[in-house]
Formats: structure tokens, sequence, C-alpha cells
């Protein structure tokens, strides 16, 4: 099975702070792929690394046979992004908002504007494409991104907690597109989130990085069955530890982490 | 070149449809025009200046395409708070076309601005004295326009928030315009100041502008042109290196 996406001891330093520490992971062709991570892990960074808009410290990518610092052109053609925060203009309606996209991914007018009606009725929106994106809700600007990301047929579709802050409807909606998307046009999907039991039910794969590295990777019953946990969020909670994360860490937290970081250099 | 169309598109989109800043960002040059124009306007006659309006007029329209090209160059800010910057950022086109795109739509949306200050001036009483250089006059408002939102994009790329704004207000846009020509001839200075002006870029578009409308040139419009069209070059090359360090 060919990789869509290889990263190789990967390293993101900000001065002092290294936000990512020799992370190495895969995402097949076509595989649903969950990185997990509690808040300030290194999720976002890693993102922004494998999608041009960063540079790394160290390390090698390719994201479909393409290393994104200097072939930044190929990479961008390869993939379709959703923003963990919005990036819609919301002065413009969701037709002119998709019409911009199509045009900055030089997709041919015929087709874009077949694509747009087809996306846009996929998600739903088909009837609101005149309306200004600023008169919309926080679930329907969340599916046009969706629906914009996927307008240039992208290999890879990259979404950053596409469901963060979204009722259950909407979430569901989001991730059955996703999963049908998957299985009928092929396209690799590489997630965050942090529902846990979202992560559970669509992803193949997952990777649970904490602290700038990678503490666990496999099939979620495989984490569940290495940790002994009956849910997923279980399993997580126990890789990654009870401390709440954007706080100072407490001594013993100190401790899980520096335990953690002699058992990974072990395992080097 | 589509990146270089769509986004300066969408730039005029936005221009269309906010009328609130259409109308706000006119109170301000009518203040001026009005306050200053009647206010001093016996006065500068007394002194044998003329007609004080015929005066300030071109420097009125510099001044309401100075603000608003600053302005569209500092959109950039709101962009990346907003989030549509990384819309773009991550697009398969270059830098260079993603800037030049912004700052040619902000520079005609300032430019446009310009105009309907200039169809204002002549409500007030503003006389055109030679309709041929018109053209030219244009050229100049939209030299101006290009010039400073430059300016606006090189300095947005650098800041991350609008926590430096009233700043770059307080300390960039108001002394390139009170330190220029715009609402005082340059003649009879003190000698300080007047090297001042003659180190603002403002001073020459608005020299430009005024020749143009007919008042009559202190440099010469060779002079102003080859300045204006020089910095807007070299600034233009400094915004968009600064934009394409930019990192998310």
């Amino acid at each position: 099975m060919q990789q869509m996406i290889e990263v190789r001891d990967l390293v993101k330093n900000y001065g002092d702070f290294c936000a990512v520490n020799h992370i190495s992971f895969s995402v097949e062709t076509g595989k649903i792929f969950g990185f997990l991570g509690p808040n300030g892990a290194g999720k976002t960074t890693t993102i922004k690394m494998l999608t041009t808009v960063l540079v790394p410290s160290s390390g090698t990518v390719r994201v479909n046979g393409h290393d994104p610092t200097h072939d930044q052109k190929e990479v961008r053609r390869s993939f379709g992004i959703v923003f963990q925060d919005p990036s819609l203009d919301d002065e413009l309606t969701a037709q002119e908002n998709m019409d911009l996209h199509g045009i900055l991914y030089a997709v041919p007018s015929a087709e874009r504007a077949k694509r747009i009606t087809m996306l846009l009725n996929f998600v739903g929106l088909e009837d609101r494409r005149k309306s200004l994106v600023k008169t919309f809700s926080g679930g329907m600007k969340r599916r046009l991104e969706v629906a914009r990301a996927l307008l240039h047929k992208p290999r890879i579709l990259f979404l950053d907690e596409p469901t963060i802050g979204l009722d259950p409807q909407t979430r569901n909606s989001i991730w059955s597109y996703i999963q049908q998307l998957s299985v009928e046009e092929g396209v690799t999907v590489f997630f965050t989130t942090h529902y846990m039991e979202e992560a559970d039910r669509v992803a193949s794969d997952v990777a649970v990085i904490d602290h700038g590295k990678i503490v666990a990777q496999g099939a979620p019953a495989e984490l569940k069955e290495n940790t002994k946990s009956a849910t997923l969020e279980d399993a997580f909670i126990s890789l990654t530890g009870h401390a709440i994360r954007d706080e100072e860490g407490t001594a013993a937290d100190r401790n899980r982490a520096m335990r953690r970081a002699w058992r990974g250099g072990g395992r080097r | 070149m589509r990146a270089i169309y769509i986004l300066c598109l969408r730039q005029l989109k936005r221009y269309v449809r906010s009328p609130a800043r259409v109308i706000g960002s006119l109170g301000q040059p009518i203040l001026f025009l009005v306050a200053l124009g009647f206010g001093l306007g016996s006065m500068f006659a007394r002194a044998g200046g003329g007609n004080y309006i015929n005066f300030i007029a071109p420097g009125i329209i510099s001044m309401a395409i100075l603000f608003n090209a600053v302005f569209s160059g500092i959109e950039i800010i709101w962009d990346r708070q907003f989030g549509f910057l990384k819309e773009t950022l991550v697009a398969p086109v270059s830098r260079l076309s993603i800037v030049v795109g912004r700052t040619l739509g902000g520079a005609i949306v300032a430019m446009t601005q310009g105009l309907v200050v200039f169809v204002i001036c002549l409500l007030f009483g503003f006389r055109v004295h030679s309709t041929p250089m018109l053209p030219l006059a244009i050229l100049f408002m939209f030299l101006i326009a290009l010039l400073f939102t430059s300016i606006g994009t090189a300095v947005g790329s650098v800041l991350q928030d609008m926590q430096g704004f009233p700043l770059i207000m307080n300390f960039l846009v108001m002394p390139l315009f009170f330190f220029s020509n715009a609402l005082f001839p340059m003649a009879g200075l003190p000698k300080v100041l007047q090297a001042v002006l003659h180190l603002n870029p403002v001073t020459y578009g608005v020299d430009g502008l005024r020749g143009a409308l007919g008042s009559g040139f202190a440099f010469g419009w060779q002079t102003d042109l080859a300045v204006l069209g020089l910095l807007t070059a070299v600034l233009l090359g400094i915004g968009s290196y600064l934009f394409s360090k930019i990192q998310l």
C-alpha cells in the first residue's frame, strides 16, 4: 500500500521550546487517520508543517510524494484543508467563496460550476448559495468549508478539529460526508479532534501525541487493548495523564513526562 | 494572473458592500474641507494666497486616498485574525501574486474614495483649471493610492494584531499628512520644516495632483511622477518580501 503522508524525525522548535519533538508516522492512501492529543500537544503545529505554512526545524516530510518545504505548489495542489478557526470571507456569498477557491486552484470554469453545485448539494447548502456567509450559523460555515476544501479534488483532506463547537446533528452529518468521500473517491483523510468517540468511530488508525512526542499509534482497537481500556477516551487518558493542560504542570505530571521521555528514549 | 484578478475583485466587492465604510471615511475629509477651507479661507486670501478651497482641495483628496490606502493595506491583519488569510496562503499560487492582487484592489478602492472626495470638493466650490490634464491627475491619485497601500501591506505583514493600529495612525499616517504641503504652501516655511516636507512622499503626490488640477506645480510633474513611481516600486517590493515571510 502506498503512503500518502510520510513523516520522519520531524522537529519544530520555537526558541528553547520544542513544540514537535522527533515524531515519525505515516498515513496509507485512502485511510482515515486520527491525530489525537491534549491542547498544546503539537497537533496544529504538525498540520502547519504538513501543509507548507510552517517550516520544520528538522526532519523529512512527504505529502503525496512531495516535500512541503521545497515543492510547495505540488503539495498545495494535493490537499484541501479545513482549519481549526474559520477561514471564509464573511462579506462574500457561499458561491463567491467557492468561486474564489476554484480560481485560486485553477479549476476550469465549466468544471468549477458543476462541482460547486454538486458539493453545495452534498453539504446541504445549495439553497443558500447566494447568501452572504456572515448570515450563516457556525455549522453551516463548517459545512461550506468542507465543501470548499473538496472543490479542487484533493487527494488528501486535512481537518483540524472540524467538529469543535457543533451540535451532534452537524457533527454526524460532517463525518458521514467524510466517510462517504473516503469510500467513493479514495480521499485520504487526516484529522484532529478532542471527541474520542468520533475518532473511535471513523478512524482506521490513530496516533496520540503529547508534549510534542507520539506516545502511541495503531488502530483504535489496539490502543484500547494495550491500555486495557473500555473506550478510546479511557485509553487516551491513560496515555496522556489526567493533568489539565495550558497550566503549570504539577510535580507528579513532570515526573510522568520525564518517565515517558525515558521510556521513549529506551525504545529508540 | 488569475490570483491577482480574483483577490483584486474581492477587495472591490467588499468595498461596494460596506456603505458604512464608504460614508464613514468621507466624514473626515469633508470636515477638513469645510472647517479649514471656509474657516481659514479669508485669511489665506488676505495673505495673497488666493482661493483657499482651490488650494486645499487636492490636499484633502490626497488625504482621503492616503488614509484609505493605508487602511486597505492593513486589512491583512483583519484577514489574519478572521482567518481568510490562511485560505490564500495554502493555495497553489505565489505569494507575489497574492500581495499584488491585494495591493492593487486596495489601491483601486482608495483611488475611488479619492474620486468621491474630488466630486464633493467640486460641490463645495473647487474649480479645475485645465480639464485636459485630468488623466494626469487620476494617474497621480492612483500612484498615491498604490504607494500607501504598499506601505500598509508592509506594516500589516509585520504586525500580529490590531493593537498597533493607533500607533500607525498617530506616528505614520497623521505625520505624513500634516508634514506635507496638503494644507499650506511650502514657500516661506522654516528651513527644517521645509526639509521634512521634501522628504515626505505625500508632498510629491499633493504637488502632482495640485499641478494637474491646474494650480501649478512646485517641483514639476516629471519630478513628482519619478519620485512617486520609484518609491511605489521599492515599497511594493518591500511589502511583497515581508508578506512572503509570513508564517502561520
